[in-house]
């Protein structure tokens, strides 16, 4: 029999535990994740924590599981095994607080709309099906457009755009949401120079309103700069940890020495390294 | 003057054809917007003519078409979701299937009947110059209501049709929206067939929606040039239709057709002269 308490320090001392346990500043926290889709894991064995105004770059090939470990985190695919939480609930529930910039974008050449329109959707997580926009809707929108540049075009046809200016303008769409985590799959890809300068300042800026980032890229030295936390992939967690201690040259050559050279070669270097002492 | 107006003016039966093309035309603007946007023509295809059993069976039985057409349409798109998620097979394949299988169940049953031929002419082709006030009424109503879910999901439509992950991560159910989408084109089709008939109703879904679609900017105005040339082509076929005693649900597809044509040439001319903008500006 407890006395009341010992009941209640023992209920104080979990509740203490849980508070401990689920940290109210993580906003992504993965422990021992497998993503995949179709029934396949692509990347095993993830577990990582993002806070609040904190930075992470996805680095590896094409096919490397970046794209799907972001997914994943917006809630497009189902985790595979293991835990991930954002903002301490499932994937998939905090439509309100995430913006996604996915790599592709299904209709962009049939669909007739303006960069305005395209950067206005944006808003649509906060207001749902009915909300109406307001002013102050408006001013954040001109704001993203001004900020990736593209606020001297808003009527102009998204289709008429060169490539690089349709992702400044996908780029505005994200800023516009003003989202507590930005989920950014290859955002530089198409950008001339001036271009990833606005969004390596635009990041900046996020970063400093208490917006955490999760980007994927094959671009190492832009977001090197920015990111607390670098995670190197290829099918596997290569490493994970700060800029100029995961980037070293053995790590990216096992990353992407990956698709060049096929899975044999895959399997000579990591016997190769493991003779070696390690690619650690 | 006369040859334009008094058509119309003179004679009820050209009246009640215009008013109900018309009303057609709003509805396949809105249906057809989305079924272009999103890549459905095929399915929008299969639920034009797979509605034919249904409407056969419905008609022999004594009932309104527009059960059977219904009852036709809710089993295509169930069938094809069926078929799609049980299967490894693809949307397209399932609706092949279903399509054709239906076509060829109602031709088998309107064969099966020697009083039924007249009918499957008027199912294929509309009957629009017998069209009465209650088919008009209940053509009005099925404006209405797809008008209106065009407004309510207007947000979602739009994220559906510009990327469909972006809509799921905005926290719109793809699957919900897109089943209410293909539910307006289906009710497009049902409430459609008897003005210009199964085989004509498709022609109307993608031909002046996709003129639209090579002058708009926006999703709005893209409906807007859809419900006039579709208006226009309700008119002038009606027209061509009277004075020159030709069918008039083909004459109004003809017409329909002949826009989208005169609209590609003249956006390629415009094209030729002035070059895509803006290409070599940002890498």
């Amino acid at each position: 029999m407890d006395s009341p308490e010992n009941l209640s320090a023992s209920l104080l001392q979990r509740t203490n535990q849980s508070a401990k346990e689920i940290d109210s500043t993580s906003y992504i926290s993965a422990s021992r994740l497998n993503v995949g889709y179709a029934k396949e894991v692509i990347v095993p064995d993830i577990s990582f924590d993002l806070k609040r105004g904190q930075a992470m770059a996805l680095i590896g090939t094409n096919g490397s599981g970046k794209s799907t470990l972001l997914k994943t985190i917006v809630g497009l695919l189902p985790p595979m095994g293991g835990q991930l939480s954002i903002f301490g609930g499932i994937p998939g529930s905090n439509h309100r607080r995430i913006a996604y910039l996915g790599q592709f974008h299904a209709s962009g050449f049939v669909l007739p709309i303006r960069v305005i329109d395209v950067v206005r959707m944006g808003r649509f997580p906060i207001h749902g099906l009915w909300g109406r926009m307001a002013q102050q809707d408006h001013e954040i929108v001109t704001s993203a457009m001004s900020t990736m540049g593209i606020e001297k075009i808003p009527d102009m046809p998204l289709r008429s755009l060169s490539g690089g200016q349709q992702q400044r303008t996908y780029l505005a769409q994200a800023l516009a949401h003003q989202a507590d985590l930005l989920v950014l799959d290859e955002p530089t890809s198409g950008l001339d120079a001036g271009g990833r300068e606005r969004y390596l300042k635009a990041i900046d800026d996020e970063l400093h309103r208490g917006a955490s980032v999760i980007v994927a890229t094959h671009d190492i030295q832009d977001e090197a700069a920015i990111c607390q936390q670098v995670m190197l992939l290829a099918r596997k967690v290569v490493a994970l940890g700060a800029p100029q201690q995961v980037l070293t040259p053995e790590a990216l050559l096992e990353t992407f020495g990956i698709v060049i050279s096929g899975e044999k070669r895959l399997e000579v270097l990591e016997t190769k390294h493991g003779h070696d002492g390690g690619h650690h | 003057m006369d040859l334009f107006v008094t058509p119309f003016s003179s004679n009820a039966f050209m009246s009640h054809a215009l008013i109900a093309g018309v009303l057609v035309s709003v509805a396949c603007a809105i249906a057809g917007t989305f079924v272009i946007l999103r890549g459905l023509a095929f399915i929008g295809d299969a639920l034009a003519h797979g509605v034919l059993p249904g409407i056969a069976v419905s008609i022999l039985a004594g009932f309104s078409g527009i059960i059977g057409a219904a009852i036709g349409a809710a089993l295509m798109i169930g069938g094809i979701t069926l078929i799609t998620k049980r299967s490894r097979l693809s949307s397209d394949t399932a609706i092949g299937l279903l399509f054709i299988g239906m076509l060829a169940l109602g031709v088998v049953i309107v064969s099966r009947s020697n009083s039924f031929s007249g009918d499957l002419t008027s199912i294929l082709f509309g009957e629009i110059l017998g069209i009465g006030m209650q088919a008009i009424l209940i053509q009005l109503i099925g404006t209405i209501v797809i008008a209106i879910i065009a407004v309510i999901c207007a947000r979602p439509f739009l994220l559906l049709s510009f990327d469909p992950e972006q809509a799921e991560v905005a926290g719109f159910s793809v699957t919900l929206y897109h089943n209410i989408m293909l539910f307006m084109i289906a009710l497009t089709v049902i409430v459609s067939f008897q003005t210009v008939g199964t085989l004509l109703v498709f022609g109307l879904l993608i031909a002046p929606a996709g003129a639209g679609a090579l002058l708009a900017k926006r999703i709005e105005a893209m409906m807007a040039w859809a419900v006039l040339f579709g208006s226009m082509s309700m008119y002038f076929g009606l027209l061509i239709s009277y004075h020159f005693n030709f069918a008039a649900g083909a004459s109004i597809i003809l017409v329909a057709i002949t826009i989208f044509f005169i609209v590609f040439i003249l956006q390629n001319m415009r094209n030729r002269r002035v070059p895509p903008a803006k290409e070599s500006n940002d890498g």
